[in-house]
């Protein structure tokens, strides 16, 4: 069962990071912005997997099940996704004003501000 | 007082982030008190970073053994909790962000603080990240202050506004976001293989390592590598970095003078502890830095020669920069890094006095001026319009001689970014030639060979298109001088002041450079002073 889970969260993150890579080059500011956060994702989910996949492990040490690490997941991965989810959110949100006051400026959704010339 | 002295290392990462959150709860019109507390902070990062600087080379008792400074954050020890270290090479860097920081802040509240809001707690939380990114001994925690760092420069380069800024802008988010998200992957990567995050149980860690894991381990390398590389400025990484750099607002530039110089610190710094492991990644380092540092000085050469306007000129005068470090640092033994960081230091507040500068040269021209004389008659331009972003009402009292200062000011800034006497620009490089040919023993000749002329190449590039431009912008007879406040005038006068004194007090600036390396490659005092070996009542 362990395989699977496995087999399942790695072809997540690699179709979110393919899809949000094909985004990244896209023309449009929007398909930037879906892109990225695609991205972040997949990037958030790898840093999880780097703390190993565990059904049932708490994280945090309880009473019951005592002092010894084996029992418990890697706490420290969570901690960072948290961290980079933050920090994720925030940039995305201040990329979207920029997305926008570029429309606005230019009267386009192209990354270059201009349409490409037929 | 020894109790106070102990806290010294996190004073330039608390101090801006105090001082930016009360800028951002004052509302804008108590002008007065707010540009008082920005002030009070970026001088109290100059004391604290001039105080470690004196402590990092034993002329102040702290109280720490040996020359490496730790705080534990929360005095948690390493490696389980966080520290910041301070070094020599450490404290070199906080005081230059210290020094360019208070010459930006005093330049900006003459006119530019004023064209855009937040730029205070801005300027506070971009000092803040980059003071954490120069301390943190932890890789996650170096992520954080990259985000510090980065987060404040995206609203900066946006200040003041204006399309092609937004437009720069929005390229230099996009890179930045994903060389952040190749920072995580590699990061997490590394954590996985090795169990830490801290910079100086890492090269324990790795050494540790099983043989069939290095590959994994060189992956996560090379894509951390990437991830500073894109902000290093690095060739074929940098081409979101003139349009951002040369349409940012002047003292915006000039702080962003240091921006690069953060990715090569940390290229360094992690270059150096990751080769005590034994297993030495391509991207810190070697042959590989080397060609990649040529290539770049080869790209902002040809980009210094080719800017028609001052402020993209200055863009790639940073990038040939940038380039001129990674190479000494790619460059085989270690003879090269003192030079360099002296040459770090000086290119830095050389470009970040001639960003300010060039905006005040500029004013009052005419906008074909920027052209120059063939494209001007190709495209058959007369007369343009008056740069509408330069208000010149608000300009202040005229200063005498405005036109005598800014050319005076101008031939310096040439002299120190093309690196000819008497400015400290000519003893970096005179420096980084001689230590180049010292090495020859060890290091290849073709390597010396082409780093010479790169170095002397990208010299005289810079003369030809610097005086070029000059030409146009100071015998422009159309014009009337430009008026001047003191406030803009007085930081870039600083700047080249202290890179004359760098130029004249060598034994003083040079040997400290020197000694900042010696310490940097001492990568076992670091690991050692960070997590001290067991005690023996301890061992088993």
């Amino acid at each position: 069962m362990t395989l699977s889970m496995e087999l399942i969260f790695s072809l997540a993150v690699g179709i979110m990071a393919a899809a949000g890579l094909y985004l990244i080059l896209r023309p449009r500011t929007f398909q930037i912005i879906i892109g990225l956060s695609l991205l972040a994702y997949a990037v958030n989910l790898f840093i999880f997997g780097m703390g190993r996949l565990r059904l049932g492990a708490p994280p945090v040490i309880t009473p019951a099940l005592g002092g010894n690490p084996a029992l418990y997941t890697d706490p420290l991965p969570q901690a960072l996704v948290l961290t980079a989810i933050v920090i994720g959110f925030a940039t995305t949100a201040l990329f979207l004003v920029v997305l926008l006051a570029s429309r606005g400026f230019s009267g386009t959704d192209h990354v270059d501000g201009e349409e490409p010339e037929e | 007082m020894t109790h106070w002295l102990h806290h010294l290392p996190i004073l330039p990462i608390l101090t801006p982030m105090l001082a930016g959150a009360l800028l951002l709860l004052s509302s804008d019109s108590r002008h007065g008190p707010r540009i008082a507390l920005s002030f009070v902070s970026v001088l109290l990062q100059c004391a604290a970073a001039f105080a470690l600087l004196a402590a990092a080379d034993g002329r102040l008792t702290m109280p720490w053994p040996g020359a490496v400074g730790i705080y534990a954050l929360g005095g948690w020890a390493a490696p389980f909790g966080i520290v910041l270290v301070v070094d020599r090479l450490a404290a070199v860097m906080l005081a230059l962000t210290a020094t360019l920081g208070l010459a930006a802040l005093v330049y900006s509240v003459a006119r530019w603080e004023k064209a855009g809001v937040h730029f205070l707690p801005l300027f506070q939380f971009l000092l803040m990240g980059l003071n954490g990114t120069f301390l943190t001994g932890d890789l996650f925690n170096l992520f954080v202050f990259f985000e510090v760092m980065l987060a404040a420069s995206y609203g900066l380069v946006l200040h003041g506004s204006g399309g092609s800024r937004v437009r720069a802008g929005l390229h230099y988010i996009v890179v930045n976001l994903l060389a952040s998200l190749f920072f995580l992957i590699a990061a997490a990567l590394v954590y996985g293989l090795t169990g830490t995050l801290n910079l100086a149980e890492l090269p324990l860690r790795v050494a540790a390592l099983d043989a069939s894991d290095h590959q994994l381990f060189h992956v996560a390398a090379a894509i951390l590598g990437v991830a500073f590389l894109v902000k290093a400025g690095a060739w074929p990484l940098n081409f979101w970095l003139p349009a951002a750099y040369g349409n940012a607002a002047p003292p915006v530039g000039a702080i962003f003078a240091i921006l690069t110089k953060v990715g090569v610190y940390v290229l360094l710094r992690l270059g150096v502890l990751l080769q005590e492991s034994g297993v030495a990644p391509a991207p810190f380092g070697g042959t590989w830095l080397f060609y990649c540092g040529l290539v770049t000085m080869a790209v902002g050469t040809m980009g210094v020669l080719s800017a028609q306007r001052l402020d993209h000129l200055a863009a790639f005068l940073v990038i040939v920069s940038s380039g001129t470090l990674l190479t000494s640092f790619g460059f085989t033994g270690t003879l090269l890094t003192g030079p360099a960081i002296y040459y770090l230091i000086s290119s830095v507040l050389g470009g970040g006095a001639f960003f300010m500068l060039i905006e005040m040269a500029e004013r009052n021209r005419k906008q074909s001026a920027d052209m120059l004389a063939i494209s001007q008659e190709a495209f058959g331009m007369e007369a343009g319009q008056h740069d509408s972003e330069h208000p010149d009402e608000m300009a202040g009292v005229a200063i005498p001689a405005a036109m005598a200062f800014l050319g005076l000011a101008f031939v310096a800034c040439v002299l120190l970014l093309t690196g000819l006497p008497p400015l400290s620009g000519f003893v970096g490089k005179f420096a980084l030639l001689g230590a180049s040919l010292a090495s020859l023993p060890n290091a290849p000749l073709p390597h010396v060979g082409l780093f010479i002329v790169a170095l002397l190449l990208s010299g005289m590039a810079g003369l030809i298109a610097l005086s070029r431009l000059g030409i146009r912008v100071f015998w422009d007879m159309e014009r009337e001088p430009p008026r001047l406040q003191w406030l803009e005038a007085g930081p870039v006068a600083a700047l080249l002041l202290i890179c004359q004194w760098m130029a004249l007090a060598p034994e003083t600036t040079l040997a400290y450079c020197s000694a900042a390396s010696n310490s940097l490659y001492d990568a076992g005092a670091y690991i050692r002073s960070v997590i001290p070996p067991a005690p023996a009542a301890l061992a088993p």
